[in-house]
């Protein structure tokens, strides 16, 4: 037998159960006697949106599956099927692309509240790193489900991508070539893609969702004061500051889910293209190889990568432009993983630390909003210089977050959570 | 403070209301997923009704037409095949009253069909699911009996059906070979696949 | 909570800046998806004038039959007129893209998602923006896509249009209205000067249902969309309510 000390069930079929696997030890430890801060605020609901539309894009996307046809004669074509013949097809891909766009609106609130209140910090830097592999992942899950409609914007999205394989020196043309599977993006591409989008990368992604949440529920949940709930507890053991996450959080957060699902339906059924930004226009045209679209942009929230890519129009230390972009690129998404470290702060949450912490986050939050608008935008000379700021001010909020953390005046933390 | 002044009515009922709009939620949810395993407007489309020109089929003769993937049989009845198939009756046949319903309600009769002359069947074996020989002259050789009347083989473990599609006794195939939906549009033109209109 | 408002609505920001860029033609439509006569206008229009040429390769008969009200016998006779084509097909064409190609230079494309991938301003003017122009191989030239290809299929309707110098009420760059009319002086203005079946006002009525037409078979499903979006809505609202009664009654244990 395992742990005798394990919370099982006094009778009945859950006892029958509880001999034989954990479950009521699981809920318990999870949901029923998981103690979550009482203080969190809005910012806190979008993880557990990010698990709702995880299970949306999936329900969706196996219902896709049944009628895509996965070819480069048959792709385009099938989609319109299921949009058209299908009964309901309609619905189901449009709360499927919607779905992509609302993912990354999450992840990307999810993040952000991350870094306004250092739930990336000790001991919760695996949280953090599993987290970031989840976005990573999600962003070539999004990418290769792009190609998939073989539409003109499809292809010549991927087109581009691809492409940056090619600006690694020496090896980068073969690695491109490999990663298409042909000389060109043809059906040989369109089918590997299938492969990795519907079957591998989900599921590692629901994998490291686990690990994520194992991750979390392991060290405890952070709050909007970056303070341990943990160190102040009654008689039973159970925090002072904490609620159990079930019924309080349960209830709270299905208030949080109808609202979210009342914008997504708003979206869904009456703004499905998102204003040309979660279906753009060039996709209504079947993939051309012989004819690029006047303008390529890639879906806005791969936006602000692509215009740290562009920013770069000079070489240096003897590697041409193209490769540096496609390192700076890179380097946006990397140093993100290293942020548990570039923190020197004593305090956790954006509430305690000084002014140069909060000035940094504002300009990083601005600049990353005008990466992203310039990433639609095609380039002027004037939108590359403001781009080479806003990734100069990029770079900064992580390389100089050392220094300044370290520098400013923080505040008091107080001992109990607040408000 | 679990229990201080909890109105635990007004909280059991708030549960059970947001339990049953949920689960109405999640029904309504189920919908689009179930109904999108229909047939599609392209299997429909696929599966439309077929037009067939019988003005050539000659008395005795068969034609095949293919509905929804399967072969639709037309065979044109002489007089004598009628007479024989009427002749047919519960000593021989298993089910020569139709009863197990393996045709439209307006097909009736021990012909099962609209006009005496016209027979139209789905030319699959209810057995399982081979397609039958067409053997209408009286005493024809490999049918397996001598007195044989005139009607369908089915090679594959030995099934027999009269003219009419009715199954014989003591054959493995349980029933009657299926009659498919059709109307006459005119003397020449059957329509196979929709119901004669309801007056 | 006030900063992390101010936080979010900087998060928000991109939203307001992804508007949609307006493409630049000169007229406007909005489609009317709940106008069955206009649709049913603009389908015999298509199968008459555009369909010889331009398929609707994902847009079945039947299901515009049924969309736009039209009983199938009155399709069958007055909508298909290839012997090739039954009610359950989709809108193809008769005509072998290589002829296509060798005619026009490039194949005429299908235009089922047209409407969505130019826009219905694109199309509704493009179809009122074909003019006289003798240099060009048809005889016609379009203000909206210079060098066009396609002959004016619509000029029986519409009559000859020229480009002609004359006053007009849309606004000239570099140029102020004139003080007693208002209007101003342009070389750019389309005007009828053979008149066609159709008086102009007509003609553009044709051109709207003619664009709503397109307009639906881009994307049938709106419709609907459109009628199921309040249920759903309102039903998530009212579990939104009830959730939040919960919530309430829960929390009095917390505060």
């Amino acid at each position: 037998m395992a742990n005798p000390n394990k919370a099982k069930a006094e009778s009945g079929i859950m006892r029958w159960v509880d001999d034989r696997f954990p479950a009521t030890q699981m809920m318990q430890d999870h949901l029923t006697k998981y103690y979550a801060p009482k203080n969190f605020n809005f910012f806190y609901i979008f993880g557990v949106l990010a698990l709702l539309v995880l299970v949306n894009q999936i329900l969706t996307g196996v219902w896709l599956t049944m009628s895509f046809n996965p070819s480069a004669e048959g792709a385009f074509a099938s989609v319109e099927y299921i949009m058209r013949d299908v009964e309901w097809g309609w619905l189901i891909r449009y709360m499927h692309t919607t779905g992509a766009s609302a993912f990354f609106v999450v992840i990307y609130l999810h993040m952000f509240r991350g870094l306004l209140y250092g739930s990336y910090r000790a001991p919760r830097e695996l949280v953090w790193i599993f987290g970031m592999t989840i976005y990573l992942l999600l962003m070539a899950e999004a990418f290769m489900g792009y190609l998939l409609p073989w539409g003109q914007m499809s292809y010549w999205g991927a087109q581009v991508i691809i492409s940056l394989f090619s600006a690694i020196p020496g090896i980068g043309p073969d690695l491109a070539q490999w990663v298409r599977g042909d000389f060109l993006i043809s059906g040989i591409t369109l089918n590997r893609f299938f492969a990795l989008h519907v079957v591998a990368l989900p599921i590692v992604i629901l994998a490291l969702v686990v690990l994520h949440i194992i991750a979390l529920h392991e060290v405890g949940s952070n709050n909007p004061d970056g303070i341990d709930i943990k160190q102040k507890k009654d008689e039973t053991g159970k925090p002072l500051d904490g609620i159990a996450f079930h019924p309080y959080y349960t209830v709270k957060d299905l208030v949080g889910i109808a609202i979210f699902l009342f914008v997504f339906s708003v979206v869904v059924f009456y703004f499905p293209e998102g204003g040309g930004y979660f279906i753009e226009r060039p996709n209504f045209e079947p993939a051309n190889p012989l004819k690029t679209p006047d303008h390529i942009a890639p879906v806005w929230y791969f936006t602000p990568f692509y215009a740290i890519l562009r920013a770069i129009t000079f070489s240096f230390f003897g590697l041409d432009a193209k490769f540096l972009g496609v390192l700076f690129m890179g380097a946006a998404i990397a140093v993100l993983f290293v942020l548990p470290w570039l923190d020197r702060s004593p305090v956790r949450s954006m509430r305690y630390k000084g002014w140069m912490s909060k000035v940094m986050l504002l300009l990083f939050c601005i600049s990353f909003v005008i990466l992203g608008v310039l990433g639609v935008l095609p380039s002027t000379t004037g939108r590359t210089i403001l781009a080479q700021v806003c990734t100069a001010i990029y770079f900064a909020f992580f390389l100089l977050m050392p220094i300044y953390t370290k520098l400013e005046k923080t505040k008091p933390v107080p001992e109990r959570v607040t408000g | 403070m679990a229990d201080n002044g909890v109105n635990k009515g007004r909280r059991r009922f708030l549960v059970g209301a947001t339990s049953v709009v949920g689960a109405v939620g999640a029904v309504g949810v189920a919908v689009p997923f179930v109904a999108s395993w229909q047939p599609s407007a392209k299997a429909r489309a696929a599966g439309a009704p077929v037009q067939a020109d019988i003005s050539k089929l000659e008395p005795g003769q068969r034609m095949t037409v293919e509905w929804r993937g399967r072969p639709i049989w037309i065979i044109n009845r002489t007089p004598e095949m009628i007479e024989r198939t009427e002749a047919l009756g519960a000593d021989s046949l298993a089910d020569p009253e139709s009863e197990v319903p393996q045709q439209p309600a307006y097909i009736q009769g021990g012909l099962r069909s609209i006009r005496p002359e016209i027979g139209v069947l789905i030319g699959i074996c209810t057995h399982l699911g081979c397609s039958p020989l067409y053997r209408p002259e009286p005493d024809a050789e490999g049918v397996g009996v001598s007195n044989w009347p005139g009607g369908f083989f089915c090679p594959c473990h030995g099934s027999r059906f009269d003219l009419a599609g009715r199954v014989f006794s003591n054959v493995p195939a349980p029933t009657n070979l299926e009659v498919p939906p059709y109307r006459f549009e005119g003397d020449d033109i059957i329509v196979v696949g929709e119901d004669e209109e309801s007056a | 909570m006030k900063k992390q408002l101010i936080a979010l609505l900087f998060a928000l920001v991109p939203m307001a800046a992804f508007a949609a860029p307006a493409a630049d033609v000169p007229h406007s439509m909005t489609p009317d998806l709940r106008n069955q006569e206009s649709l049913q206008r603009g389908m015999q229009l298509y199968v008459n004038y555009c369909m010889g040429c331009h398929s609707l390769e994902h847009q079945r008969f039947a299901r515009a039959a049924d969309d736009l009200g039209i009983p199938q016998d009155l399709v069958e006779e007055n909508l298909i007129f290839s012997s090739d084509l039954a009610f359950n097909d989709q809108m193809h064409i008769a005509m072998d893209r290589g002829d296509a190609e060798s005619w026009f230079g490039a194949p005429p494309p299908d235009l089922t998602l047209h409407g969505r991938l130019r826009g219905t301003d694109w199309i509704y003017s493009y179809l009122l923006g074909f003019y006289r122009d003798p240099s060009r191989p048809t005889g016609v030239n379009n203000t909206v896509f210079d060098l066009v290809a396609m002959p004016n299929v619509l000029e029986p309707l519409q009559g000859v249009q020229e480009m002609v110098c004359s006053e007009t009420d849309q606004p000239v760059a570099g140029q102020s209205p004139d003080p007693l009319s208002g209007k101003y002086q342009s070389c750019d203005v389309l005007q009828v000067t053979q008149p066609g079946a159709m008086e102009p006002a007509e003609f553009e009525e044709a051109v709207y249902d003619l664009t709503n037409f397109l307009a639906y078979v881009g994307e049938p499903s709106k419709l609907q969309a459109q009628t199921l979006a309040p249920k759903v809505l309102i039903f998530i609202f009212i579990f939104g309510v009830i959730a939040y009664l919960l919530k309430r009654e829960y929390w009095r244990d917390v505060h």
